[in-house]
């Protein structure tokens, strides 16, 4: 094994540097350690918390649940998002639930057996300790969400109901209908907007962060443009949080919101901070699938559907074009329920992903041909509706079916549902510590912006229970004992760490301006996501990854020599918001390929066609790989230069649980 | 708006009440008309009960085209630039455009049958027809422009009280159910239709010579 | 199929505006009718055109961003928004109008781009509990009984996209304020604030230079959500009741 990863080295893609040695979580029994940590943090003076500024980017769950939180600590808190308002990040979007371990069904569930899951459905790559404290403070969340009025999903004595969600044998998803993230982002933008009216945040909507700025080490501001008017502001502050969200818009399809962008976290990483496990994107097994190619996104049928819906595919090629009603019972595979009998169709994410891709590879898929196979299977109701009734079932579902019949033109109740996996979510992200805290001092990760607590895979519904724990519980009390440091010595918008930031951005704006060439930020996101997809989407290989590499290359150099961007700098110009953006998917996307290449293992949503055990199930390869891969940046502020990434280690001490290679059989 | 609304609601409905005496002949009507003046006597003067129904109708209709009016520039001033798409009349131009036919209505009713109380039939005009409130009817719906008007007025005026009822109770906060919603609704069409059909039965009557 | 699109476009927030006509082809009924802008927006590109500003973000109907008045009507001809209208509700031929959300309280800030932060500001006059993170009691201490909590849940649907103000003839934004009185009226959790939040809600918008409703419904109409009319009755109950104490 060793001689491949020497591979990736000797193909001069990227060098190895110093492990990291220390998360800063302290010391003791795991159980304790949190209550440890807020304890030794450090206070502040509430008189001086008006004096110590913190800044905010993104209102998502994390971001807009951390600066009401701070807000009403009486921090100066200043909040940014590139939608016109908070409450459209796009956390809204979610919409299967949020987990919590209050063990309300009484079917054994536990802060512990949340844990446990996590790190199980998470193949065993995540950080044992921040995923204990998250289990620990999920009862929390739903306290403090149902004292804002979010109107969870109630049985008919009064009391909160949950559903199960995949990956688990237990009963603890709250939920919303299909509508929770939306429910709970409104609860964290109505505490957000209480605190704008009492003067402790102020909201800086239409602006996009496009820098950082680093002084003497701290992260002491950022860089944003004003999306309306294009000016181009400096905001200076004594800490910043990044809580911008995801980038699985690296694949140009996917499910996340058309905005949805790395920008944020790039900038940071290309500044200094760690960047880990970049390559663990999570395919989500129940999307629409694509009709033709003006297709602009991905939409999402909640996973809560697996509940009741039973996942099919004909048993014979020739079956595939037919009326799926007319095929009969003997004839159909329910391939979830065969391969995982205890599990079934409830087995986690990438386990059903990756086996539609396979029936569908078997040429057994659905639907119209995308190129030379059907991509899609059946999720059928017809079961369910005769179990419960249509009534019971459109009770549960019938925003979700509704919006199916919106999109296709088909009728769930009476045909089945075709589905497809999509680009969802990904658990990499800026590297931090116990804290948050990234390689940046002063910087703080929050939400999907991090890597921290989902492994190689994140199970359903754990995703709005992270934002929320990093936003109203973790965040405001680690974040405490830096900012009981400052204030730290005031900066002028004349230092030139300041004006160099601010002039990096200038430039970068003007280059895209004055370009002028023959194609469409468009045309060359969808070309990099064709190329992601294809190389470093449900199955990667070494020979795939390396051939991704060089597209990539090409891409980007043609990008800054060929893309047109028309309109001008100082007005609303969404070409130009893509450009940016773009322009770091495509240094981003060489860096997922280079960690794909790297971990020459799989794991959870990392599926490498080289490591599987025999059945095709993804092997792990914990003695050489139970480590996160954090990498550091050389790139400095060129316009596309990449430098070669330095991959320093953090090795994944597992105390609490024995490493098990994963089975939901 | 409301307030007043219903209180015109109220008067609407009594008034056609009267009207519909009509029907029963002279005696009846006249009659009516008589007793409108005497209620509470003696504890009231002549006409005591009347003035002050008088009063609080033109307070209230005092009230409402102002509240109409306020609302009206408000919107104006709310969406200065226009659609370019034109939509079809919506409720509010019937509302607003109908409400003031119904006002300039209401100058030429008062005029006609209360304040000058003549007569727009050639055949039958003097002193005979102006002091007998039931001559002075019968005369005027037998003209048939005259009662065009009061048809067009009549519509407008169902138009305006089937929104009316059911903006009334709503503005009141009295429908915060879907069910209470549906029954507002289905109140409004249903005083449109008792008043329009309640008013215009006497001057259709009299215009067809049924009444003499 | 292949349609004649007039569109309104403007170059910033202080220029006067005008309708332009544009020609798509070969549009699929698949499409959605975004999907179908940003094929002329790419059309437009390639010619050196600028390409039109509009809204969107989420494209699955949630996050409110998307909205435009299509043809007169707000979100077009089906109960849903912008994004989610799919061309499979329009014919071959046909000539659509395309306008961003008219009223004064939501000004143009470019072609189809209209700044909605008023609803922001409505939002911090009331529309919230106070309730400091951590403070919260056990979640399941205070049951609500379900028919409560379904509407509560009906009236939170709002996605604040303001097509309610967009369609009525008052640009009135009644709808939208009365879903979130609704929503936090119906709740135990509500009812401490119930009273000033109606009417500082209630200032803010006078404030914003919405018009005054006049319960028409054509928000309820266009609602994508199908926020029912009943909301601006709790309103109104509700702020009856604050004015009288
Ligand atoms: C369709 C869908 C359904 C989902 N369903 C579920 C579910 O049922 N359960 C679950 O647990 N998870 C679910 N998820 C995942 C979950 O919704 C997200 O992971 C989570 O909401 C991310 O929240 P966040 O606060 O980290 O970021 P986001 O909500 O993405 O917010 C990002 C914020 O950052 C801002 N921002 C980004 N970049 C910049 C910049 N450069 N400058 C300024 N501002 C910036 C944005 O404006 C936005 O405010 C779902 C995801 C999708 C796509
Ligand atoms: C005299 C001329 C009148 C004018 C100019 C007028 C105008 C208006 C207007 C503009 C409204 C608008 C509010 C809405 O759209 O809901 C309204 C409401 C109303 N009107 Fe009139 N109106 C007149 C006469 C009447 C009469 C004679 C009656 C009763 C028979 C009446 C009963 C009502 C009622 C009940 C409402 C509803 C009030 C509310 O929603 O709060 N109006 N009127
Ligand atoms: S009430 Fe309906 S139309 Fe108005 S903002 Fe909310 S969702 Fe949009
Ligand atoms: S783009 Fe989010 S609702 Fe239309």
């Amino acid at each position: 094994m060793t001689d491949t990863i020497n591979a990736g080295i000797t193909h001069g893609l990227y060098t190895e540097g110093e492990p990291i040695a220390d998360t800063k979580a302290p010391a003791g029994p795991i159980a304790q350690m949190w209550t440890t940590r807020r304890f030794e943090a450090a206070l502040v003076n509430p008189a001086n918390r008006r004096k110590l500024d913190v800044i905010i980017v993104g209102t998502g769950l994390a971001g807009g649940s951390a600066a009401a939180t701070l807000g009403e600590a009486g921090y100066n808190v200043k909040s940014f998002c590139f939608q016109d308002s908070p409450r459209r990040a796009h956390s809204i979007a979610a919409q299967g639930g949020i987990n919590a371990a209050k063990n309300y069904k009484e079917d054994g569930d536990s802060v512990y057996r949340l844990f446990y899951d996590t790190v199980k459905g998470g193949d065993y790559r995540s950080r044992e300790t921040n995923v204990y404290r998250l289990a620990e403070v999920s009862a929390n969340i739903i306290d403090q969400c149902v004292a804002q009025g979010v109107p969870f999903a109630r049985d008919y004595g009064g009391l909160l109901d949950n559903r199960s969600f995949g990956g688990v044998q237990v009963s603890r998803t709250f939920y919303a209908r299909g509508q929770t993230g939306q429910q709970l982002l409104i609860g964290a933008y109505q505490a957000l907007e209480r605190q704008v009216a009492a003067g402790t945040v102020t909201t800086y909507t239409r602006h996009e962060m496009l820098e950082i700025v680093v002084v003497d080490g701290r992260a002491r501001g950022i860089i944003v443009r004003d999306l309306v008017t294009g000016e181009i502001e400096t905001h200076l502050a004594d800490a910043v949080v990044l809580a911008s969200g995801g980038y699985g818009n690296v694949f140009f399809l996917s499910t996340n919101a058309m905005g949805s962008n790395v920008t944020a976290s790039w900038r940071a990483h290309r500044k200094g901070a760690y960047m880990a496990n970049p390559c663990f994107t999570q395919i989500h097994p129940t999307c629409i699938p694509v009709s033709g190619e003006h297709q602009s996104k991905l939409t999402l049928m909640s996973e809560s559907l697996r509940n009741d819906g039973r996942i099919w595919v004909p048993k014979n090629r020739e079956d595939c074009d037919k009326d799926p009603r007319d095929i009969p019972e003997e004839d159909r595979d329910y391939y979830l329920e065969r391969i995982y009998p205890s599990y079934g169709n409830l087995v986690p994410r990438d386990i059903a992903s990756r086996q539609a891709k396979n029936v569908c590879d078997e040429g057994r898929g659905v639907g119209p041909k995308v190129g030379d196979f059907r991509r899609g299977v059946y999720l059928d109701f017809a079961d369910a509706i005769e179990r419960l009734g249509k009534a019971a079932v459109s009770e549960k579902y019938g925003n979700l079916f509704d919006m199916y019949a919106r999109i296709t033109g088909e009728d769930p109740y009476t045909v089945p549902m075709r589905i497809y996996p999509a680009v969802h979510y990904v658990m990499g992200g800026l590297w931090v510590d116990y804290d948050l805290q990234s390689s940046i001092p002063g910087l703080f990760v929050a939400g999907e912006a991090n890597y921290s607590d989902h492994g190689a895979n994140r199970l359903g519904a754990s995703a709005l229970m992270q934002g929320l724990a990093d936003g109203y519980f973790v965040l405001p009390n680690t974040i405490r004992d830096y900012l009981a440091k400052g204030p730290f010595e005031p900066l002028s918008a004349d230092h030139p760490e300041v004006v160099a930031a601010r002039r990096s951005v200038e430039s970068r704006t003007e280059r895209l301006l004055a370009i002028n060439g023959e194609r469409s930020v468009d045309s060359f996101h969808r070309e990099l996501g064709q190329v992601m997809w294809e190389y470093c989407g449900m199955e990667r290989s070494e020979e795939g990854l390396l051939k991704a590499i060089d597209l990539i290359r090409g891409l980007r150099e043609e990008f800054w020599r060929n893309v047109r961007v028309l309109g001008a700098g100082d007005t609303l110009n969404q070409s130009l918001e893509r450009a940016g953006r773009v322009a770091d998917f495509l240094e981003l996307g060489e860096l997922m390929c280079i960690d794909a290449l790297h971990r020459r293992e799989s794991c959870g949503s990392h599926f490498r066609v080289e490591s599987q055990t025999e059945d095709g199930e993804a092997l792990r390869h914990d003695d050489e790989y139970a480590y996160v891969a954090a990498w550091e940046s050389t790139g400095g502020d060129g316009f596309g230069e990449l430098g070669t990434p330095v991959l320093h280690k953090e090795d994944l001490v597992y105390e609490a649980i024995q490493l098990k290679q994963r089975s939901y059989k | 708006m409301a307030v007043t609304g219903l209180v015109f609601v109220a008067f609407v409905l009594l008034h056609m009440y009267g009207n519909l005496k009509a029907l029963w002949g002279e005696e009846s009507f006249n009659t009516y008309a008589e007793h409108l003046r005497t209620i509470g006597e003696p504890m009231l003067p002549y006409r005591g009960l009347l003035y002050v129904t008088e009063a609080v109708l033109v307070l209230s209709l005092v009230g409402h085209v102002y509240a109409a009016y306020t609302l009206w520039s408000r919107a104006g001033n709310a969406r200065r630039t226009k659609y370019e798409a034109v939509k079809r009349a919506s409720r509010t131009a019937w509302m607003r455009w109908g409400g003031t036919f119904l006002l300039l209505f209401l100058v030429w009713h008062l005029l006609q049958f209360s304040i000058v109380k003549f007569s727009v039939n050639s055949a039958k005009q003097g002193p005979d027809i102006q002091q007998n409130p039931y001559a002075l009817l019968v005369a005027s719906f037998q003209v048939p422009w005259n009662t065009l008007i009061y048809v067009l007025a009549m519509v407008a005026l169902a138009l305006h009280l089937s929104h009316g009822v059911f903006s009334a109770s709503q503005t009141l906060g009295l429908t915060g159910t879907a069910a209470a919603y549906r029954r507002a609704k289905l109140v409004g069409h249903a005083v449109a239709a008792v008043v329009v059909i309640g008013f215009l039965l006497p001057p259709l009557a009299i215009l067809f010579g049924i009444i003499k | 199929m292949n349609l004649t699109l007039k569109i309104w476009r403007q170059p910033g927030p202080r220029h006067r505006g005008s309708m332009q006509t544009y020609k798509v082809t070969d549009i699929s009924e698949d499409m959605s009718f975004l999907e179908m802008l940003d094929i002329l927006n790419e059309q437009l590109n390639a010619k050196g055109e600028e390409p039109i500003a509009f809204d969107s973000d989420c494209r699955e109907g949630i996050c409110g961003s998307c909205g435009l008045m299509i043809s007169g009507k707000a979100h077009g001809p089906e109960r849903t928004t912008t994004c989610q209208l799919h061309m499979r509700s329009f014919t071959d031929g046909e000539v659509i109008t395309i306008e961003p959300w008219r009223a004064n309280a939501f000004p143009v800030i470019k072609d189809l781009v209209v700044d909605r932060s008023a609803f922001d500001r409505i939002i911090q006059a009331g529309g919230y509990i106070s309730v400091n993170t951590g403070s919260a009691p056990e979640a399941n201490a205070a049951p609500v009984p379900k028919q409560h909590a379904e509407r509560a849940f009906m009236a939170a649907e709002c996605i604040g996209c303001g097509a309610c103000v967009a369609a009525c003839p008052n640009a009135s934004a009644m709808l939208f304020m009365g879903a979130k009185v609704t929503h936090l009226s119906e709740l135990p959790q509500g009812q401490p604030e119930r009273d000033a939040r109606v009417v500082s809600m209630v200032e803010q918008h006078d404030h914003e230079g919405f018009g005054g409703c006049t319960n028409v419904g054509a928000c309820s109409q266009a609602c994508p959500k199908g926020i029912p009319q009943d909301v601006i009755s709790t309103l109104n109950k509700d702020l009856r009741t604050a004015l009288r104490r």
